[in-house]
């Protein structure tokens, strides 16, 4: 558990952020540029003062200002991965690479061989920083963190100096790290895609505050959340379980709450976590169990809100026994069907808008390791 | 002579520099300013100044001098420790001068990673800021070294001209002028100053291409 309350003005800026944060997991920080992510992780990590609050992970305080407590930040045993990698431009990469380790406690829990096979890092260690790509360095700079055996893991945007290809190539290996190591991670990110992917709970920053958080299930149907991601990128994310491939069409079966999706077949086994992303553009509401549709997935849930979305649409939000999706409606089908919390719906996706949002969720132990 | 005059000079004044170029780039404090003119304060004074100034503070009678004399019995004055001294003042700061403006640009961002990364404030200035600075740190050193060989007045004024000990080699050139019949001694001097100045120079350009593509800039 990592507890947070601190206070700090900078000029006219002001953050004030108090939560607790369940570990292990990743956390995403997410808000727009200059909500004070990186300020509160910088004072997570020790790089700056608050002006008054508390920094405890566990049982180990790390920050009190009324008790007088302030560990340096070598003392507090947390990795940071900076956006811009920092690596030692004096040192090659097996050098970098020892800098944390050789400085950690005698108790290890992850070792050199284990992060260069995580992250693929075994070719690299003869060069010089200055002949990695972007993608490698950032690489480099986990691995070089990891080794340091931290209790918490710090990630301030390590993707967002990197073009979207050097992103696809570096986003399965934090994958990987999540779904094969323990480490509790704080992920900063302002890119939605990069939180939709790797987070298990989510922190809605905004203006220096913290105006939501929650799991990402929960997180993903937040109404500030659409202030800030626009809304054809709302929508539901679900963890399902891959219950297996169907035989007569080739499509891949995934539990969801109470109902089931098909969708692409993956190379994943049964029993296999999946998380999917279900727009709410492109769920469609019927309020009798349709037949003679072309569409492949349907579900059955109970509507919990209907809440304003824009001058034209509501978003309706059902429960499919347990997890929740949202759809998003036009104000005159609300009015006709008479969409109202507590009426029994069918909610219908295209099995289309799927495919691209499966991604291996926390937990899955079945993913292929990454080639890059 | 004159070479192992110059290299004590330097010996002693690179740890005091590199500190004081660290302290000035660094650290914000009262007084910070007044500390870094006194610093630079050789570089515009005559050096007949520093040198006169110098035998008031470690004169036998000045109060460092005699404590020197009376606790580790070490004389300055008159001596080649002298001239060392003497030249390690009025090179000081253009070694600290140059060593700031490398350890200026060493990103503090790496500081910061090294200290997550578990390295305590000297662990610190040793794995990552001197070795980074080390271009700055050689330029300082070579020049300094050079100025020593060529300082005159603080020299003549402190320690004097004496064969064999003090007499540095623009000293020696001085003398060979003022000597009737000296002139192919002087011209001889002049010829090793011209060498040694221009190695010293060169010297201390391959270092410092040698130091960049190490650090692979």
């Amino acid at each position: 558990m990592l507890g947070v309350a601190v206070k700090k003005i900078r000029g006219s800026f002001s953050l004030e952020a108090a939560f607790e944060l369940p570990t292990p997991g990743v956390v995403a920080l997410f808000g727009r540029s200059g909500s004070g992510k990186s300020t509160l992780v910088n004072i997570i990590a020790g790089l700056l003062h608050p002006d008054a609050g508390r920094v405890a992970l566990d049982d180990f305080v790390l920050l009190d200002t009324e008790r007088g407590i302030q560990v340096p930040p070598e003392k507090r045993r947390i990795g940071y991965v900076f956006q811009d990698a920092r690596l030692f431009p004096h040192l090659n990469v097996a050098a970098n690479l020892a800098y944390g380790e050789r400085r950690a406690p005698p108790q290890r829990y992850v070792s050199l061989d284990t992060v260069a096979g995580l992250l693929d890092l075994g070719g690299l260690m003869n060069r010089r920083t200055q002949q990695l790509s972007g993608g490698e360095k950032q690489r480099v700079a986990i691995g070089r963190a990891l080794l340091s055996q931290p209790k918490l893991l710090l990630l301030d945007e390590p993707l967002a100096s990197l073009d979207s290809a050097r992103r696809e190539e570096v986003l399965p290996y934090l994958e990987l790290l999540r779904d094969q190591l323990a480490v509790p991670m704080v992920y900063v990110s302002h890119q939605f895609d990069e939180v939709l992917r790797l987070a298990t709970y989510v922190v809605l920053m905004e203006a220096g505050s913290v105006i939501g958080q929650g799991g990402i299930g929960e997180m993903s149907l937040n109404q500030d959340l659409r202030a800030i991601i626009g809304a054809d990128s709302m929508g539901a994310i679900l963890d399902g379980t891959v219950l297996g491939v169907e035989q007569s069409s080739g499509l891949m079966r995934v539990a969801v709450g109470r109902g089931e999706l098909k969708v692409q077949p993956l190379p994943v086994g049964a029993g296999a976590k999946l998380r999917v992303q279900l727009l709410a553009r492109d769920l469609i509401v019927a309020t009798e169990r349709p037949q003679h549709l072309s569409v492949r997935n349907m579900l059955a849930g109970v509507i919990t809100s209907v809440t304003g979305d824009d001058a034209e649409s509501d978003l309706v939000a059902i429960d499919i026994g347990g997890p929740k999706i949202m759809a998003r409606v036009t104000r005159a089908a609300v009015r006709e069907l008479s969409l109202a919390p507590g009426l029994p719906v069918w909610a219908l996706v295209k099995a289309v808008s799927l495919r691209s949002h499966s991604f291996a969720a926390p937990g899955a132990t079945s993913i292929a390791r990454p080639s890059a | 002579m004159s070479l192992s005059i110059a290299a004590r000079s330097v010996a002693v004044s690179l740890p005091l520099a590199i500190l004081l170029a660290w302290v000035l780039t660094r650290r914000r404090f009262l007084g910070h300013t007044l500390l870094d003119a006194f610093v630079h304060l050789p570089l515009v004074l005559p050096p007949v100044v520093v040198g006169y100034l110098l035998l008031l503070l470690f004169g036998t009678r000045g109060p460092i001098g005699s404590w020197l004399q009376h606790t580790f019995g070490v004389e300055l004055i008159f001596t080649r420790n002298g001239a060392a001294l003497a030249t390690a003042v009025m090179s000081f700061p253009l070694m600290v001068r140059a060593m700031r403006i490398s350890l200026e640009n060493v990103d503090r961002g790496l500081e910061q990673a090294a200290r997550t990364l578990g390295a305590g404030a000297i662990d610190r200035f040793a794995t990552i800021t001197l070795p980074l600075m080390l271009p700055g740190v050689l330029a300082g050193a070579i020049t300094a070294f050079s100025a020593a060989l060529g300082e005159f007045g603080a020299v003549i004024t402190f320690v004097s001209n004496i064969p064999g000990e003090t007499r540095t080699l623009p000293l020696a050139l001085y003398t060979a002028l003022q000597t009737p019949g000296g002139d192919s001694t002087a011209a001889r001097l002049a010829c090793i100053s011209f060498a040694l100045g221009l190695s010293g120079l060169l010297l201390s350009e391959w270092f410092a291409r040698r130091v960049r593509r190490l650090l692979g800039r």
